[in-house]
């Protein structure tokens, strides 16, 4: 009972910090776009720096009308949001906050990162059948050949460290870098690697191909509104988060830092991380399919397999 | 067994998450039904023809591709947990080959043009 009970803490925990999470990221999203843009963002609706804006943004979604698009196949558009919710609330488990914390320190936590992630193109595609709508397929099928291309070289990337750290536990690889210095260092081609690849893989301007508003309306969640539609970006902000979590844990030294608590260091890292990434959202235009697909194939994936046998090689000779 | 209820947990907990929030709000929204609003968005335009149409087969090839690297991940990740404790020259040979035989395919593919978009 003390375990269901444990078991429940950490789940609402957990669901509690995403919703906080995206609130504060799609304000946050919102004032560094107008900032790059030399505007100001949100303001009106009031709060210190236009904060409000999120509230009434869930307000909005909370109140606005659900319906389904006719023709569309029932339950795969229904069970869509939920699909993509579900991955993106399991890999909290195994996300490396503090020197003793972690909510579940699975001994392959850096497998089950990535086969739990790689869950999010089932929910994407069940949203672009289902949906009955020609830009919702071609986002589907855009957002299924994107992220197929660019699992491959993301997991690759991370073999790197995996070799000099000895150990799938993410902890483990944390502690391995208190005594060794950040991996970031000598893995550098592999976190560049990481870097780009998990950008696509969240679907991010330059690579937001799957949702290309200019393109294809709205991509997969064209036929999504009010609160199912929200599940959706929620997850995503969700995403952000821990997959720039991860990029910390594996090559920023994770809780690792003087003066203050593991869990700040953290979160300060894994913040700067998500803002870097949005840096590079407002900065560059998107891709086209077919350079979309060339960078994956002929470039990050040689580059991540070049790494790891470089890697091996660097630690033979030591 | 502590782990495998969490997992549990929170895959339970991720599925109800939506449905509560989604439920929660029927206490603030009305429900006007409408032909127009119900109908796929297609532009504006009244939609032709159903959309669930047949693709281009490249899609599949890409899908096989990926495949093939996926499942070789698979094998380097337990290489790369314990090669600090591998006879090392032998470990990286047998790991050179492997990955070697996985780049002549990539190769193949690479001229074979399936790896670029249609």
């Amino acid at each position: 009972m003390n375990i269901l009970l444990a078991a429940a803490l950490k789940v609402v925990g957990v669901l509690v910090f995403v919703m906080a999470n995206a609130f504060m990221l799609i304000w946050l999203e919102r004032k560094v776009s107008g900032y790059i843009q030399r505007r100001y963002g949100p303001l009106r609706v009031g709060g210190p720096a236009g904060i409000y804006q999120s509230a009434a943004d869930i307000l909005k979604l909370l109140a606005k009308e659900d319906f389904m698009p006719g023709g569309a196949d029932r339950w795969l558009w229904l069970l869509a949001p939920v699909v993509s919710m579900v991955p993106a609330v399991l890999v909290y488990l195994v996300l490396p906050i503090g020197r003793t914390f972690t909510l579940q320190d699975l001994g392959v936590g850096l497998v089950f990162f990535s086969s739990v992630t790689s869950f999010t193109l089932l929910a994407i595609f069940m949203a672009g059948w289902g949906s009955n709508n020609k830009y919702s397929l071609l986002g589907a099928m855009r957002a299924g050949a994107q992220l197929f291309s660019y699992e491959v070289p993301l997991i690759l990337s991370t073999i790197g460290v995996v070799l000099i750290a000895g150990s799938l536990r993410l902890q483990t690889i944390v502690a391995a870098q208190t005594q060794h210095g950040w991996f970031f260092f000598e893995q550098i081609v592999g976190f560049i690697v990481f870097f780009i690849a998990s950008i696509a893989e969240l679907n991010r301007t330059p690579f937001d191909l799957a949702e290309g508003e200019s393109e294809i309306i709205a991509g997969y969640h064209t036929e999504y509104s009010g609160m199912r539609w929200a599940m959706f970006m929620l997850a995503e902000y969700s995403n952000l988060f821990t997959s720039s979590a991860l990029g910390v844990a594996l090559f920023f030294g994770g809780w690792h830092g003087p003066w203050l608590p593991g869990w700040v260091w953290f979160l300060l890292k894994t913040y700067i991380v998500v803002f870097v990434g949005m840096w590079i959202r407002w900065t560059l235009p998107r891709i086209r399919i077919d350079q979309l697909l060339d960078l994956g194939w002929k470039f990050l994936l040689p580059v991540s397999v070049a790494n790891i046998l470089g890697t091996a090689l660097v630690l033979m000779v030591r | 067994m502590e782990k495998y209820l969490d997992i549990l947990v929170f895959t339970l907990a991720g599925a109800a998450f939506p449905l509560i929030a989604v439920g929660g709000g029927l206490i603030l929204r009305r429900r006007y039904p409408d032909v127009e609003k119900e109908r796929a968005y297609e532009s504006g335009e009244l939609p032709i023809g159903d959309a669930r149409i047949p693709f281009h087969i490249s899609y599949y090839v890409f899908a096989l591709v990926f495949l093939v690297f996926d499942i070789e991940s698979v094998f380097l990740y337990p290489w790369a947990v314990i090669y600090l404790h591998l006879n090392h020259v032998l470990a990286f040979l047998e790991i050179v080959v492997f990955v070697g035989i996985l780049l002549a395919g990539w190769l193949y593919a690479w001229k074979k043009k399936v790896l670029s978009w249609m």
